[in-house]
């Protein structure tokens, strides 16, 4: 009962920062039609800064949220340059921009910095852990699922009572039409952007202070199966996002918990198989997106 | 004194010529009805004039102002809307949402947001019932005052109305179309497109008949109503 529980935890914390990820990709590509692949070089990012300000001796607390900004920082510039020139343009060719930006920056990442893993100064309080009876909960992982939460009510909160956030639930859904209302498509854009930058800053901070380190390509494999919780979800659709990263938490902790060992290699496979299963019975995903099938003008 | 002038527009969409040297001018205070068979090229002119597709040439006046050039989401904000083809009400926000969106290119003007919302509420009183209704799950009927209503909320001079009774009872077509002159009377400009030729004609001052992408005919509405001009601009024939 015991490791159930704590498998559970680990679940939720995994599962929340996918969710995370997953909404970032989501907001962008409800808005666009471009599923942007350099979003995990935004927690690269996140986890360099970190690592940089730890090096000038600044507190975690103070790191944190100014790694956050030049996530938010970067993933507007990321649009600015080399998104908003292929705006209008064919789904393809913003999934391959988005793929040379992703493989721009890892390159510098290589060149600039350093093509082996870099430790990061971590707080030792974060190591630490509670008790309750026998059952042990990190405080990491406390924090990782607080703030998972806070970030999806405040999110919650910013979409349905602001009208930027509704605005940009209908440029989700109509973008011409929401443009006929007087909304700058640069405006939203570049808002979609920001939040996804935050989102994938915090889910950087949270990455790294379960790992205590950062190399160039540690945001590829965490934005790919934030991709796979954003298909699982339902592709453009919010909750669905936030809902297919924590399946995709559950799925993959318990397979690794309680898979017999001989078939542990197989896990992954299983946990695609599993995706693929749950597709077929719900094509459009477990939520899917308001507009799915309908034209986009 | 003419609220909207169009010069010469032309409307490309790739090699497909859409839209054909078309001019054409609406009074302060005229509804003016815009008519033909489908693919004529009359939502293409509409959507032109607020650019939401590029015009190839030609000119569009706004009260003297050239919208050649101009966003669509700058224009709208110089007392100029459309209410797009198929209602195309936001189908996951709220009635109120929807309304709420459409008071955007008021600017921080919140008194005057209010006011509209509570005129809007008033006009249609359905939409008051639903305020917190989603409006994909509104009738289409309903789903079409929403519209029209959330164009409103901008306090707009000109109103382009795409095909406002497409898919309606006739019913409430009837209640579409007396709004429409309320509308007027209450100051709003009204350009109109629809494929109900006779009621158009009941309601407008005077109409223009597109086919193939050019103008063919104008003329007053009475005029047109009595001609065969019409008849012959939908069945092609010389």
């Amino acid at each position: 009962m015991e490791i159930f529980i704590q498998q559970t935890i680990n679940a939720i914390s995994l599962g929340g920062t996918y969710a995370l990820l997953a909404l970032g990709l989501a907001i962008v590509f409800s808005i666009m039609g471009m599923i942007n692949f350099a979003h995990g070089e935004l927690m690269t990012i996140t986890g360099y800064t970190l690592m940089y300000c730890g090096l000038a001796g600044f507190p975690f607390l103070v790191a944190a949220p100014v790694a956050i900004g030049v996530a938010i920082l970067a993933a507007v510039i990321m649009e600015r340059v080399a998104f908003r020139p292929v705006r209008n343009s064919s789904g393809a060719t913003m999934l391959v921009t988005s793929f040379a930006v992703a493989v721009i920056l890892q390159t510098l990442f290589q060149n600039l910095i350093s093509t082996r893993s870099q430790a990061v100064i971590l707080p030792d309080m974060l190591a630490q852990s509670i008790h309750f009876g026998s059952l042990s909960i990190g405080i990491n992982q406390i924090l990782s699922i607080s703030i998972t939460l806070v970030v999806l009510v405040a999110l919650n909160w910013f979409l349905r009572r602001t009208i930027l956030g509704m605005a940009m639930r209908a440029a989700a859904e109509d973008f011409s039409v929401t443009r006929l209302m007087g909304v700058r498509a640069n405006g939203v854009i570049a808002g979609a952007f920001a939040i996804s930058g935050a989102l994938a800053g915090v889910a950087g901070v949270l990455w790294v202070a379960q790992r205590a380190s950062v190399d160039p390509l540690m945001g590829f494999i965490p934005v790919l199966k934030a991709f796979i919780a954003a298909i699982l979800g339902g592709l453009g659709s919010l909750t669905g996002a936030v809902a297919g990263g924590f399946a995709l938490g559950f799925i993959e902790i318990y397979l690794a918990a309680y898979l017999p060992d001989h078939i542990q290699p197989y896990r992954e496979a299983l946990a695609l198989g599993m995706v693929i299963l749950l597709l077929l019975l719900r094509p459009n995903g477990l939520v899917p997106a308001f507009n799915v099938g309908r034209e986009k003008v | 004194m003419a609220i909207l002038t169009v010069e010469g527009l032309h409307v490309h969409y790739g090699a497909v010529e859409a839209v054909r040297n078309v001019t054409l001018s609406i009074d302060d205070g005229e509804i003016v009805t815009l008519l033909g068979a489908n693919g004529a090229g009359k939502s293409s002119t509409l959507n032109a004039i607020v650019g939401l597709v590029p015009s190839h040439s030609g000119q569009v006046g706004f009260r003297g102002e050239s919208l050649v050039g101009l966003a669509t989401e700058h224009l709208v904000r110089l007392g100029i809307t459309l209410t797009p083809e198929g209602r195309r009400v936001f189908g996951s926000l709220t009635v109120e949402e929807n309304l709420l969106l459409g008071s955007m290119p008021l600017g921080k003007a919140g008194d005057q947001r209010k006011d509209n919302l509570d005129r809007m509420f008033g006009l249609f009183p359905i939409l008051a019932q639903r305020r917190q209704q989603v409006a994909g799950t509104l009738s289409g009927g309903q789903q079409q005052m929403l519209a029209i209503a959330r164009s409103l909320m901008s306090s707009p001079k000109l109103l382009l109305l795409d095909e406002p009774s497409l898919g309606l009872a006739p019913q409430i077509v009837d209640t579409i179309f007396d709004q429409i002159v309320a509308l007027r009377d209450s100051g709003i400009t009204i350009l109109l497109v629809e494929q109900n030729v006779a009621m158009s004609l009941e309601v407008a001052d005077r109409g223009y008949v597109m086919a193939a992408g050019s103008i063919v005919t104008s003329g007053t509405a009475k005029d047109l109503s009595s001609s065969h001009l019409i008849e012959q601009a939908y069945l092609g024939h010389e």
